[in-house]
């Protein structure tokens, strides 16, 4: 007889092969390629930005012609905002929700493969575009009607719609999926109220999703309507608006901010407590505020808008909309602060960037405010102040939580420590080189550089700001290496991690590292917010980490529970691995190349093989039971 | 720093607890929002340095809370650190949440107190100047006063220092935004509608700015000078600028402005001549303009035949087209041009 | 090295919170199904692509003196376009009925009604279109009317595909009383679908009369 831990291996781990490889719906693997893929994509990014900085070192430099310049800048922007800062996220949650509610996969592994594959491809589709030399070149915001076929008569902008339309299929599908793992697939006893805080921020940011990102796929339609068929919706002699595009970009765009930056959030409200010693304090505060954020995130985008003409009532209305929603921000900042105040801190390197994101959150949470504040935005917004903040933004709250999160969650994922000595360095040449390089930028916008420029003449004041911000920019790019350096160290030299190196307290430090296929042999029963502390917290023992249904009994199973208390309901079969996720992305990769080189028949394919292959996806097997 | 008269020994008192002051005073040709040379552009420009103690206060406040605890235990690890199950107290949170939310909210007051004082000029302007963006360059259609007719002039525009002036903007393709950081803050010029935006300059001076919505290629070499001068000089300016262009007697420059007539015509228009085109900039004083290109070069003999006959070489993406002249005919186009003063 | 940890401290018990394993169902139908959570999801944001489709008529619409600028569309078609589809919510909520009883038969002539009625306004939409004295290339209004009714129709378009799904599964027996789920998804998607169109006849064809 097959132990119990053979019998789950045979029904989860499948034997490797290139067809397991391109089907595997395993949480895990998937999880583990959106980090990859989207750290490929930030290591993309960051090579652009490098040529960016050296176009701009000074005054009058003639290194790129400024249409080479203007497809940088704007695939620069693309590619971290979209392929990189959201999905790095999307990674975390996909490999650490099922470990952290004691679940064994996702919702809907298939769809979680298929938003990857989604996002893999759309990212091949846009730099298809840019390989060719007909890359994006308006701008990651895009602005009618400079994209109008009058304006930008190739097919860059093409690669822009299609890229991001292509996209939101994998963020729609992904939310969905976050939503109903973290309602429905919860372990026993994991009550809404004992759900780690890390899942609220991916939650609070899947919600946006959902309600935010039709927004951008209606102007992109509209765009690619307009540019292809002729139709006016930005064309204001056809009757449309140049304005219409803006409303519904930042409809969409300011949520956006929230949706890459709230799960990042979250992340650190999982290591603080870790490094302080003590459960967070503050937990529902920390909750309420993330979800806050979420919402009021939906009230503030004409703040984007201040210097288009509005009547002074709605500008006073989404200026104080904008500074509203400074508050929730506040309420997480106070909650770490207190946490670390009411604890002992240990310095970690995941500490150190846990900390030093929270200062940097502070200078883009003010600089923020400093935008909302309407009049002075009339003064600084499209400058290169705004680009400080954006980068304080992107950088200072997604970024250095991000590494810091790599730090914590690595040694989970790969078995092995990464170097402290190593990291601790890694940590103060990113910190202080990001200073350096970006702090200055505010400046620069101050003295009246605007965004966007190519060059700018001598004289007018901005050569030293902008050296400055070369300068510290590549030592920055040094600081990234060194964290890849740490990585690939500590693969091979790392000490092995155990299940529980950082003695924390969720559910995901139970298993071994890196987890079984199958996470847990037994489903945990949850009865505290800190189930690994809380004997030791003096509460005794809630809850049931190790003694548990080995549900094994029909292959891969997992366990269904209600949404707000999480009572054991059913038990769930997961499906086993599928090709058509792949398939079906293929397919809709045919149909996008069709529809942006305007060859209908490509297209016509794609789409039909799409929903063929939706229907071979969805075939119900003959054994499926619905209960 | 002269030139920004009362405003400056306040401005001073600020610089000096700055690390910014060197960076800020290191140039005196500099667009910089911090040296306001208007009343509203000095009222934003407190509003920014109040924004910026405040923020700098937080960050001092937050570093500190953040720094103490971080080294007061130095040396904890995570084998010597037990757990700690004291209770919760969340005090603290709700401190220094209202707090921030009181922050706020004078904030918020103080800019909608500037927004009233910045949004309009409160008093009647004494003039208006139409204002039409164009890739890459600015068009300025001056009204007809008591003092000139109307006329249309490009990139450089006169007012007269110590009052308010009204911009009504207009796009002829694209976003554009117009901003002079030392007059006053930015309007977005955009098609399909007209935005009221005025300016105001305090001191007589040239000021500089430049396009600041993303509009394409040249997007980086669209500059605009507001020079602003005392009520008789810009009277005289108007004047002059409101004259049609002489029509020389004979020599070059009459050569000149026959080859001009055959080709430069169809696009530029000349007051006093039949040259009606509408697609370039008005060229009637293009000679008493200090720039050409909307800012890029200077106004010289070299620079113009330069533009003249290679502009996309200069500026890439350019409407205005290579011109191929013989030797002898760019000599009597620039001459001609010369003479439009 | 990984499995053996977590074999070393498991202990196979077979309650959970008190419940016999045993007890629980295998499976699950109904709202308590992460099918119907996705359908619900799936929903509620074409729900939103919809309301976004909405605001750039109105704001458009709120832009000109005159909206539409050629006067509203006739009314004729739309109305028995309208009479159709919300009709044809009835077949369907009556399949998702007698599926769980497993008639059959019932429930294909109930599908085949659906699909009929479907087509029906596929085909009334499209003689409405090649009706029009304007183009989607006309102006701001008629690409907006074309993209409002071709996003719609693209969407009857998808819930008649589904439909046909369903005839083949049940026709190859996967679909019965014991397995009904993806009829009610299907039902749900359905009068989804329907209640756009009230709100798109309302928006398109109602409101320029009204005000």
């Amino acid at each position: 007889m097959a132990t119990l831990a053979e019998r789950l291996d045979a029904a989860w781990e499948p034997p490797r092969s290139l067809y397991s490889t391109l089907a595997s719906v395993d949480h895990k693997v998937i999880g583990k390629r959106y980090l990859v893929t989207a750290f490929v994509f930030l290591l993309i990014g960051g090579l652009e930005a490098a040529v960016i900085r050296a176009q701009l070192i000074h005054s009058n430099e003639h290194l790129l012609s400024p249409e080479a310049y203007n497809q940088l800048f704007t695939m620069h922007g693309l590619t971290m905002i979209f392929w990189y800062a959201f999905p790095i996220l999307s990674g975390f949650s996909n490999y650490f929700f099922p470990l952290m509610i004691g679940s064994r996969d996702m919702a809907y592994p298939r769809m979680n493969a298929f938003s990857y594959w989604c996002f893999l491809l759309s990212g091949v589709f846009l730099y298809t575009g840019y390989a060719v030399g007909l890359g994006p070149d308006r701008g990651w915001f895009a602005y009618a009607p400079l994209t109008e076929r009058l304006y930008a008569p190739g097919i860059n902008m093409d690669f822009y719609t299609l890229a991001l339309i292509f996209l939101t299929i994998s963020g729609t599908v992904g939310s969905i999926n976050f939503i109903v793992t973290a309602f429905k697939l919860r372990a026993p006893g994991m009550s809404l109220g004992r759900l780690p805080l890390f899942m609220y921020g991916t939650l609070t940011a899947s919600f946006s999703i959902i309600f935010a990102l039709p927004s951008l796929s209606v102007a992109c339609v509209f765009l690619y309507l307009d540019r292809k068929f002729g139709t006016h919706f930005f064309d204001p002699t056809g009757g449309g608006s140049a304005i219409l595009w803006q409303h519904l970009f930042w409809i969409f765009g300011h949520p956006w901010v929230y949706i890459v930056v709230l799960p990042a959030l979250s992340f650190v409200s999982m290591i603080i407590p870790t490094f302080a010693r003590r459960p967070i304090v503050g937990y529902s505060w920390n909750a309420l505020g993330v979800v806050m954020t979420g919402v009021i995130g939906f009230g503030v985008w004409v703040h984007h808008m201040f210097a288009t003409g509005l009547p002074p009532m709605a500008m006073s209305f989404f200026s104080a909309a904008s500074m509203t929603v400074v508050i929730p921000s506040a309420i997480s900042i106070f909650v770490w602060l207190t946490t670390i105040w009411q604890g002992r801190v240990v310095l970690t390197t995941s500490m150190l960037f846990a900390l030093g994101f929270i200062f940097l959150f502070v200078i883009g949470g003010v600089s923020g405010v400093v935008t909302a504040a309407t009049p002075f935005d009339w003064t600084i917004t499209d400058t290169y102040f705004v680009v400080a903040h954006i980068h304080y933004v992107l950088i200072g709250i997604n970024l250095f939580p991000v590494i810091a999160a790599f730090y914590y969650w690595l040694p989970k994922m790969t078995g092995k420590m990464m170097s402290e000595r190593l990291g601790k360095w890694n940590f103060w040449v990113m910190f202080v080189s990001f200073n350096l390089g970006f702090f200055p930028m505010h400046i620069s916008g101050l003295l009246g550089m605007p965004r966007r420029i190519y060059t700018y003449p001598a004289g007018v004041g901005w050569d030293t700001v902008n050296l400055i911000t070369s300068i510290g920019s590549y030592i920055f790019a040094i600081g990234v290496l060194l964290f890849v350096i740490n990585f690939f160290w500590s693969l091979r030299y790392g000490a092995p991690a155990g299940d529980n190196p950082w003695d924390a307290s969720s559910l995901e430090w139970a298993t071994s590292s890196p987890p079984p296929a199958y996470n847990f042999a037994v489903i945990p029963t949850i009865g505290s917010r800190d189930p690994l502390w809380e004997e030791r917290l003096g509460m005794g023992r809630r809850s049931s980490i190790h003694e548990g249904p080995t549900l094994e009994e029909h292959g891969k199973e997992t366990l269904l529970t209600s949404t707000l208390d999480g009572e054991p309901v059913a038990i769930l079969r997961m499906p086993e691995d599928s090709p058509w996720p792949f398939i079906v992305s293929l397919a809709l990769l045919a149909m996008f190349y069709g529809l942006v080189t305007s060859v209908w028949g490509l297209a016509l394919a794609g789409g039909i093989l799409t929903l063929f292959g939706v229907h071979g996806w969805l075939w119900p097997s003959r054994a499926m039971v619905e209960g | 720093m002269s030139a920004h008269g009362g405003h400056a020994g306040r401005e001073r008192t600020w610089l000096v607890w700055l690390p910014l002051a060197a960076l800020v005073a290191a140039c005196s040709d500099a667009p910089s929002m911090l040296r306001p040379a208007s009343r509203p552009a000095h009222t934003l420009a407190t509003l920014g340095w109040w924004l910026l103690a405040i923020s700098l206060l937080v960050m001092l406040i937050i570093g500190i809370l953040l720094l103490v605890p971080a080294v007061r235990h130095r040396g904890s690890t995570l084998a010597n650190t037990p757990l700690i199950d004291t209770p919760p107290k969340t005090k603290w949170i709700i401190i220094g949440v209202v707090l921030t939310g009181l922050t706020l909210l004078g904030t918020f007051a103080y800019s909608m107190v500037v927004m009233g004082e910045t949004v309009s000029p409160g008093e009647r302007p004494a003039l208006t100047i139409e204002i039409v963006g164009h890739r890459w360059w600015w068009e300025a259609r001056y009204p007809r006063t008591d003092a000139s007719e109307g006329f249309t002039t490009a990139n450089e525009l006169h007012i007269p220092v110590g009052v308010p002036v009204r911009l009504d903007v207009a796009s002829a393709d694209v976003i554009h935004s117009f901003w002079v950081p030392r007059l006053h803050g930015k309007i977005d010029v955009i098609p399909g509608r007209r935005n009221q935006f005025w300016i105001r300059a305090d001191s007589a001076g040239r000021y500089r700015g430049q396009c600041a919505e993303y509009c394409g290629l040249q997007h980086s070499n669209m500059a605009v000078y507001v020079t602003a001068e005392s009520a008789d000089k810009f009277r005289r300016w108007l004047a002059s600028q409101a004259q049609p262009a002489a029509i020389p007697q004979g020599g070059e420059a009459a050569q000149g402005l026959q080859r001009f007539m055959q080709t430069c015509a169809l696009c530029h228009t000349v007051r006093g001549t039949d040259a009606k085109g509408a697609v370039g900039p008005d060229l009637t004083h293009v000679a008493s303009r200090e720039t050409i290109a909307a800012g890029e070069l200077t106004n010289n003999r070299g620079n113009i035949a330069g533009w003249v006959v290679n502009a996309p070489s200069i500026k890439p993406g350019v409407d205005m087209p290579r011109i191929d002249l013989e030797p002898n005919e760019l000599h009597a186009v620039v001459t001609y041009l010369e003479t439009l003063r | 090295m990984a499995t053996a940890s977590v074999e070393r401290q498991s202990v196979p018990v077979d309650r959970i919170a008190g419940v016999p394993v045993d007890d629980l169902p295998v499976g699950v139908g109904g709202t308590a199904s992460t099918a119907w959570w996705g359908m619900t999801f799936f929903i509620l944001t074409e729900a939103t692509l919809f309301a976004y489709l909405f605001f750039a008529y109105y704001y458009l619409g709120s832009r000109h003196s005159q909206w539409p600028p050629n006067g509203a569309p006739e009314l004729k078609l739309a109305v028995i376009n309208t009479i159709i589809l919300v009709l044809s919510s009835a077949p369907m909520w009556f399949a998702e009925r007698v599926v769980r009883r497993g008639r059959k038969a019932l429930f294909g002539y109930l599908l085949g009604a659906v699909l009929l009625m479907g087509i029906a306004f596929l085909i009334i939409e499209a003689t409405e279109w090649s009706h029009q004295h304007f183009t989607p290339a006309t102006n701001a209004y008629s690409s907006l009317f074309y993209t409002l009714t071709g996003f719609h129709f693209a969407h009857v378009t998808l819930g008649l595909l589904m439909i046909v799904e369903l005839l083949f599964r049940a026709f190859v027996n996967r679909i019965d009383s014991r397995r009904p789920l993806a009829v009610k998804n299907v039902a749900a998607y359905w009068h989804f679908v329907g209640f756009v169109w009230v709100v798109l006849f309302l928006t398109i064809y109602i409101s320029p009369r009204v005000w």
